[in-house]
């Protein structure tokens, strides 16, 4: 019992990451239909950023959290403008293969920057573990929970709140309709890659604690969060953070009951079992378009 | 049409002739290795392209048909102690019956979610060669896989197995070609252009699509036991998921549907490792930069879009 609560704390910690990834992931899809295989690497970025400007030039931790986040949201638009807006017939593989190239590229510059080592980084705060029924919770995972609790409701105040937010909803909707009623499209295609590779960023910023950050940590985080985004259904919000957190708790039990060495194998059988089973993930979403 | 069928002989004629002046007139073992690599990414390729290119289908995890065709040939033949000629069909039939239990419900689906699909296979794929250490040598993997003999004719040397792989490019060139220009290619260029207007016409899809992605499977098998007897030891890294993603950027950037766009796109990803070499650390940022490029300038891949400048220039000039 106390075993299994301790595994679903780290389950959700570990949630809470694949689902701020996940979110990246719908936030760009919904406005783009574009899947971003360079996004696990904005993570990285954004892990690798926090450690230098936190740990090396010792900036206090909330200026180091918004330069990295802006950072890295400011190459993300970049990559918007140079790599996907210049392609004059977009297929989708194209856009694929380009994003492949643009996460290889991405891995290069890390690689470059920070070398091969690891880095690691102390907790946001140096509070005692909390104990729970005999579990103990790092306060980490709160801090985990909490930034990715207020990054998603100010998302959700975002698009349904603001005019701008309506505009990018409308967008995603009918590019076509919202161009008649007025809305620039191509700025909000610009606006959704801003949130999406902040969100990356503020995922690795997130993690940096709790792992070893180093340039090739991007890959897997990527894919399981695309994992999560696929299983929660591509495109919804919401389904994004229920398909980070049932990622994370399936994965963690399955490390702790089975062996950890089938981590991986765990979070890619359950996304088989919920494409064979309910392809549209679990909030279904409305039908994928075919390459 | 038959002006047509005399090109295509002539250039087979001319592959040949090339595939010939290239294995007699290169002495230098290291040229002679990366073209044998070359063919067996080809015929990867080739594979895929089929599925991709002709029936728009996505696969994201080949590599885990590529790496059972190689790890079923190391166990049979190290573990077993057996022929590798009696390991070859039986590779090529394990890999067609995973194609066909994974197709069955994998392909219902498509777009993005049978990109996902794939993937998650080739990964599960990938960690059961890592970690079953019982059967497939776990991280470590296989050493000692023996060379190809034919009775008293070996394989060892790399000019003979250069021989051996593009004699199986050839074929599989051929046997693609046929397909293509048959019934079944036209069917499978219908679920290409719109799969509900194909049923609608009475082509039965679901099988259509499950019988290419088992030949397509098919085809990295054999390229798997190709690699497994050349190189003489696998391990599970050269069947990971970058593999599958460097196979899918071979067919796009030769150009999807084109049988030699395929050859050329393999080539070039073979290739340019080797080249880049010279920038060590700089190595990854280039090669990204060389794939993002390509595909911005030439989003329809290297072969359509050289003919496209090609036909451009001539209008411009010769009207």
């Amino acid at each position: 019992m106390q075993e299994a609560l301790q595994y679903v704390f780290s389950g959700i910690t570990n949630g809470a990451i694949y689902a701020a990834i996940a979110v990246g992931f719908s936030l760009l899809y919904n406005s783009t239909e574009l899947i971003n295989f360079a996004h696990g690497e904005f993570v990285m970025l954004g892990a690798l950023i926090l450690v230098t400007l936190w740990n090396i030039f010792k900036l206090p931790l909330p200026l180091a959290f918004f330069i990295t986040v802006f950072t890295v949201s400011g190459m993300g638009l970049l990559f918007e403008r140079l790599a996907i807006r210049t392609v004059s017939k977009p297929h989708p593989i194209v856009l694929v293969i380009i994003t492949v190239g643009a996460s290889i590229f991405f891995r290069g510059i890390g690689m470059l920057l920070w070398g091969k080592d690891s880095y690691s980084v102390p907790s946001f705060s140096d509070h005692a573990p909390i104990t729970i029924f005999g579990a103990s919770l790092l306060p980490q995972s709160l801090w985990i929970l909490v930034i990715v609790g207020i990054s998603v409701c100010a998302l959700h105040f975002f698009f349904k709140k603001t005019l701008t937010g309506k505009a990018m909803q409308a967008c995603a909707i009918n590019k076509r309709a919202a161009r008649l009623s007025g809305i620039h499209s191509e700025k909000m295609v610009l606006l959704a890659f801003f949130l999406s590779t902040g969100m990356g960023a503020v995922a690795g910023i997130i993690i940096a604690p709790i792992t070893m950050c180093s340039y090739n940590m991007g890959t897997m985080l990527g894919l399981k969060g695309f994992c999560a985004a696929m299983l929660g259904g591509l495109g919804s919000l919401w389904g994004s953070l229920i398909g980070g957190f049932l990622l994370g708790i399936v994965e963690a039990l399955g490390v702790g009951f089975f062996s950890s060495s089938l981590k991986d194998a765990i979070a890619f059988l359950l996304l088989l079992l919920i494409l064979y089973m309910r392809p549209g993930g679990i909030m279904r979403v409305k039908e994928v378009k075919r390459f | 049409m038959s002006s047509k069928l005399l090109r295509k002989t002539a250039s087979y004629g001319i592959f040949w002739i090339a595939v010939a002046a290239a294995g007699m007139s290169i002495d230098n073992s290291y040229y002679l290795q990366v073209l044998t690599f070359i063919g067996i990414h080809s015929i990867l390729a080739l594979g895929l392209n089929m599925l991709m290119g002709y029936a728009g289908q996505i696969s994201l995890g080949h590599a885990a048909f590529y790496g059972l065709g190689a790890y079923t040939t190391a166990i049979m033949t190290v573990h077993y102690d057996l022929s590798p000629w009696l390991a070859l069909p039986c590779a090529i039939c394990l890999v067609i019956l995973v194609a066909f239990i994974v197709g069955l419900p994998t392909l219902k689906l498509s777009g993005y979610y049978l990109g996902m699909g794939t993937l998650g296979f080739g990964m599960i794929v990938h960690i059961i060669f890592r970690e079953w250490t019982s059967v497939t040598g776990g991280a470590s993997g296989y050493v000692g896989i023996p060379p190809l003999e034919l009775g008293a004719f070996s394989f060892s040397s790399s000019r003979n197995y250069f021989y051996l792989v593009w004699c199986t490019v050839l074929i599989s060139i051929v046997l693609c070609q046929r397909l293509i220009d048959s019934r079944i290619g036209r069917a499978l260029r219908s679920i290409h252009d719109s799969e509900h207007a194909s049923k609608a016409v009475g082509v039965n899809t679901r099988n259509l699509k499950l019988q290419v992605f088992m030949l397509s499977a098919a085809l990295a098998g054999v390229a798997g036991f190709l690699y497994a007897h050349f190189v003489s030891f696998i391990s599970p890294g050269t069947f990971d998921f970058i593999v599958s993603i460097r196979i899918v950027t071979m067919v796009v950037i030769g150009g999807m549907a084109s049988i030699w766009g395929a050859l050329l796109g393999a080539s070039l990803l073979t290739l340019l490792p080797e080249w880049l070499h010279a920038f060590s650390d700089f190595e990854m940022i280039v090669y990204g930069l060389i794939l993002m490029l390509v595909m911005i300038i030439l989003p329809q891949g290297l072969t359509r879009g050289i003919l496209d400048i090609y036909e451009r220039s001539h209008k411009k000039y010769f009207k």
